[in-house]
């Protein structure tokens, strides 16, 4: 009887830091374990007894990649609690500016931290010294979702004109117009990215995955919706956000710090945007859907090594559409609508890139804080992430522990861990005894 | 060419990580116009395009070298084979100045000044002896760069 642990020092190219461990005996997996520490609980405890503007400012800080999403759900919890709506225009704007994020985080993801692995470079850099013009136009893009960012947020990292309710301030028209023409051109540039990428060889690897996405009757949901869930053939079931406690429940696992999610008693489900296209392609704008198409994707791909194809062609919806709400922008009459703090318990989710982020808040007589609960995609697809490793890997445990290593990084790095937002440090181990 | 760019690095939210930060917000409004001042949490794309032209960028970032805490490395040596992992981002200061480097996108001179933390716990306040190296660093590179020529803003 032989007993194996393989052990890989360090995952690269994930935001955040790790480490995965693999027990092996026999020749079989009899152990797998992702193990994350993660900063939510700690911003938890720090919202507590904070004033009910605080948290989209303070959860912001949780990632450098998506502070926008984090804004957007804890606004929307906040003002759901406080019995207040955004829409219209300050919506739209509130959408321009998610678009933003989606744009720079996918790039990022796209051309400096994916496309490595299946052009055969160690790393983004690598690449760059290769192919420059590919990174160049990588660059270009996430550029484009930094100015737009910045046009609206007021910066292109932790955007400080968001505020529960709107906007501190709104923009006008002219001064989204530079954006706006350095999104025409990222859109050309997102139109080449499908396309390049498309063309990669990619594993022949399928999951029966359970989806999870939130699902907006007039868009591929990104800013809010209603959660729904199913594989993206057969017939799907859905809840309010509200009541996402009902549906997803967090549990600790010994490995982690990071809390597992269960989805109406079942584990391993996954979000991000192979769930967001298997459930909401039909919503993608007219162009993305004919990239999609162009593309091979079908209307469903539970292939992951093909994520870095549908994260192509959310980049191009997200210059399509911020595109169509820029042509039609006019400057909303007041920048923000009044929320005014009551005691209560507000509930909001959106779409990051990675995933579903969901946010609680209950506040207090006072209108503060009592209790906060965040839900980051990348603790809910840490257990799905795990099982797609274990399949990986049980066929292939007499390889070398550094081919181990490199598969397993890849297998990981196909849903984008933020592991920042739900973890820190990544070091990856395979005990084989 | 001919201008400059400060560039701080760092986390708020990590006790002395916030220390690039904090000398970037030091010397905001008290450099000559010719020198940007950028504050940057982790992003390399970002960074390469602020240092993008700059004849003289200087990168503030903590670090954690085993010194006591609120030495400043001024300049920095940085590693020839920069750790797999320099922080809690995907992509570190070192492999933004590898990934300029390959675009042919490095400054034309690059200095990186680390400032020796002592507590990154999230939500820790910055410590006391690091406060004191963040007022520091910000006055002698304020006394370096108000002798840079004066020119038009940096946009």
């Amino acid at each position: 009887m032989t007993h194996k642990t393989v052990r890989i020092g360090a995952l690269t190219r994930v935001e955040g830091e790790g480490a995965l461990v693999v027990h092996a005996r026999d020749g079989r997996i009899t152990g797998l374990e992702l193990r994350i520490y993660e900063p939510p609980r700690f911003f938890e405890a720090m919202l507590r007894g904070r004033g009910h503007t605080e948290p989209p400012d303070i959860t912001a800080r949780i990632c450098g990649i998506c502070p926008v999403a984090y804004q957007m759900s804890a606004c929307q919890a906040i003002e759901a609690a406080c019995g207040a709506e955004v829409t219209g225009p300050l919506r739209d704007l509130r959408l321009l500016l998610y678009y933003g994020e989606w744009i720079e985080s996918h790039a990022l993801h796209v051309y400096l931290l994916h496309a490595p692995d299946f052009l055969g470079y160690d790393s983004g850099v690598a690449m760059a010294a290769d192919r420059r013009d590919l990174v160049e136009r990588g660059l270009e893009l996430k550029k484009a979702g930094n100015e737009l960012i910045t046009a609206i947020g007021g910066r292109p990292i932790h955007p400080v004109n968001v505020k529960v309710g709107g906007f501190y301030r709104v923009p006008a028209r002219r001064e989204l117009a530079p954006a706006a023409e350095r999104l025409r051109r990222a859109r050309d540039h997102a139109l080449a990215t499908v396309a390049w990428v498309a063309g990669f060889d990619f594993p022949d690897v399928e999951h029966d995955y359970r989806f999870l996405a939130l699902r907006h009757p007039g868009e591929y949901a990104i800013l809010s919706g209603t959660v729904v869930t199913g594989d993206g053939y057969g017939p799907v079931s859905g809840f309010e956000v509200a009541r996402w406690p009902d549906h997803v429940i967090e549990e600790q696992v010994p490995h982690s710090t990071a809390l597992h999610a269960r989805l109406d008693g079942a584990t391993g489900y996954l979000t991000g945007p192979l769930a967001r296209y298997a459930l909401n392609s039909a919503r993608l704008s007219p162009l993305a859907r004919e990239a999609a198409a162009a593309a091979g994707l079908g209307r469903v791909c539970r292939n992951p090594y093909r994520g870095i194809v549908v994260r192509a062609v959310e980049i191009l919806h997200a210059c399509d559409e911020a595109l169509r709400l820029l042509d039609g922008y006019a400057e909303p009459e007041r920048p923000c609508v009044p929320v005014e703090p009551r005691p209560g318990v507000g509930h909001g989710a959106s779409e990051a890139p990675r995933g579903t982020l969901y946010h609680r808040y209950r506040l207090d007589d006072g209108g503060l804080v009592a209790e906060a609960d965040i839900v980051p995609p990348t603790a809910q697809n840490q257990a799905r992430i795990e099982a797609d490793l274990r399949d990986l890997l049980a066929p292939r445990l007499t390889l070398p522990e550094d081919e181990l290593a490199g598969l397993c990084e890849k297998a990981i790095r196909n849903h984008d861990p933020c592991i920042s937002c739900s973890a820190h440090f990544l070091d990856f181990r395979v005990n084989r005894g | 060419m001919g201008e400059s760019v400060v560039i701080g690095l760092g986390s708020d939210l990590r006790g002395d990580d916030a220390a690039g930060l904090e000398v970037a917000r030091l010397l905001r409004g008290t450099l000559p116009s010719s020198v940007a001042v950028v504050e940057n949490s982790g992003d390399p794309a970002a960074l390469i395009e602020a240092w993008s032209g700059a004849a003289l960028a200087i990168v503030v970032d903590a670090v954690s070298s085993g010194a006591p805490p609120g030495t400043v490395h001024m300049p920095l040596q940085m590693p020839v084979h920069p750790p797999v992992r320099a922080g809690s981002h995907s992509l570190g200061l070192a492999d933004a100045v590898e990934l300029g480097r390959a675009l042919g996108r490095l400054p034309d001179e690059l200095v990186v000044a680390g400032i020796e933390g002592g507590d990154f716990t999230p939500g820790a306040p910055m410590t006391a002896p690091v406060l004191a190296a963040v007022r520091r660093t910000a006055d002698e590179l304020r006394e370096r760069l108000s002798r840079e020529r004066p020119g038009g803003p940096r946009t």
